[in-house]
């Protein structure tokens, strides 16, 4: 069936088909790459965690250093185990984003531009949404 | 409790809620909130940060496997995106206006609803094939997809303001309960939008981690996504989910789903109590 679908779209410009199988690798990418720093973070903050575990059951906010983009810089050049955690989260919430920007790429070339529109709404309000917050 | 017990135990029971949203159909945050909060003890503030973390990577690591057979639609996904991502911004606001006590009130009254439709999923699959719109045209939201006998189906949506407000409202409970809100989507497009159920499944599928990913942002700023949390339970959830849609779901496990429907009504009975007598 797989092969039915590529003999369809072969030899035709740029299509939804294949613009789905490429976003699909793009997201499971993402999902690796975030996971596999999520992963070194979380031995490395094993590693330096002695004694308990911490306190979840009253909540108290993150420090700047887990939370905010400028401080997250300097936490990464000191190595923070916990702060490379956060990198890997960062990655994964730029997954979804980086799955809508290519999609906008994709229908400016199948030269879609309502498609365009659309995909440029969404994005601009992933954008704002993230940075307005920071 | 020690540290590194702590994060095994709660790799366990993400792998554990992984499975079961899987298994459901209704995705890991549904089983994940509750679990950290009535199990685990953990406040619901981080259960919810830390459940849009793994909705986006059990969206996104399902995602290479649904456009393989090709039902999705990228058109009506990124149409209703619109709604669904505005939404979750709304709902990330509105969450820190509400008491912590009403939101597992909320969060109980969902998994109520959410058990219902999985109860009703199986038993009404809903018609296939009508006329739709003249708006599916000129938005391009009609399509096609793989029939049962291997030939392409045709399929034309209706009521699209219906189902572009209701992907509002499935965009508000994503931001606000951290949850990917899946059920309500396939709802606005299979039963609102009259699209083929199994395109309203796997698009639906896409839009839950570009929905999460609009609100997650927000709570990251707002210190809500603990890296001790994040790192046992992302992983856990993302295992869970893989394996549960690699393999369960392919075998016949109806009796296993009928059984999880009444975890999920037990659980949000359990939320709901909790919530209503503050021992949350």
């Amino acid at each position: 069936m797989s092969k039915g679908r590529a003999d369809e779209t072969q030899g035709k410009r740029f299509g939804d088909p294949q613009m789905e199988v490429m976003m699909g690798r793009l997201l499971q990418v993402g999902v690796l790459l975030a996971s596999a720093v999520v992963l070194i973070g979380g031995v490395l903050y094993l590693h330096a965690q002695h004694g308990s575990a911490p306190n979840y059951r009253s909540f108290s906010s993150e420090p700047a250093k887990l939370r905010q983009l400028g401080d997250m810089g300097h936490g990464l050049a000191a190595g923070d185990p916990a702060t490379i955690i956060q990198l890997g989260v960062l990655l994964l919430i730029a997954t979804p984003v980086a799955r809508v920007a290519f999609a906008l790429v994709a229908f400016a070339i199948e030269r879609d531009k309502l498609y365009v529109a659309v995909s440029l709404i969404v994005l601009v309000v992933l954008l704002i949404s993230f940075f307005r917050s920071q | 409790m020690a540290a590194l017990l702590f994060t095994l135990l709660l790799f366990a029971g993400s792998i554990a809620a992984g499975l079961l949203g899987a298994l459901t159909g209704l995705g890991g945050g549904v089983v994940l909130v509750p679990l950290l909060t009535l199990i685990f003890h953990v406040d619901i503030r981080y259960a919810i940060g830390v459940s849009l973390i793994s909705v986006i990577a059990t969206s996104s690591g399902a995602a290479a496997a649904y456009v393989r057979d090709g039902y999705s639609s990228i058109r009506i996904g990124m149409l209703l995106e619109i709604a669904t991502t505005i939404g979750a911004v709304f709902g990330a606001f509105l969450a820190t206006r509400i008491h912590t006590q009403v939101l597992a009130v909320i969060f109980g009254l969902v998994l109520i609803y959410s058990a219902y439709l999985s109860w009703q999923q199986t038993r009404h699959p809903a018609p296939d094939l009508r006329a739709g719109s003249p708006w599916s045209r000129r938005l391009k939201l009609s399509g096609q997809y793989p029939g049962p006998d291997g030939k392409p189906q045709k399929y034309e949506v209706e009521n699209i303001p219906g189902g572009a407000a209701m992907m509002f409202g499935a965009g508000t409970l994503s931001g606000l309960l951290g949850i990917g809100s899946g059920a309500v989507k396939v709802l606005a497009m299979d039963r609102v939008m009259k699209v083929p159920f199994k395109v309203s499944t796997t698009t639906s599928n896409f839009m839950i981690g570009v929905t999460a990913a609009a609100s997650a942002g927000i709570y990251l700023h707002r210190g809500f996504i603990d890296p001790g949390l994040a790192f046992p339970v992302m992983l856990g959830v993302l295992c869970g989910s893989l394996v549960g849609a690699r393999y369960l779901v392919k075998a016949n496990v109806s009796l296993l789903r009928n059984i999880f429907t009444w975890v999920i009504l037990a659980l949000g009975v359990e939320m709901i109590v909790n919530g209503a007598m503050n021992r949350l």
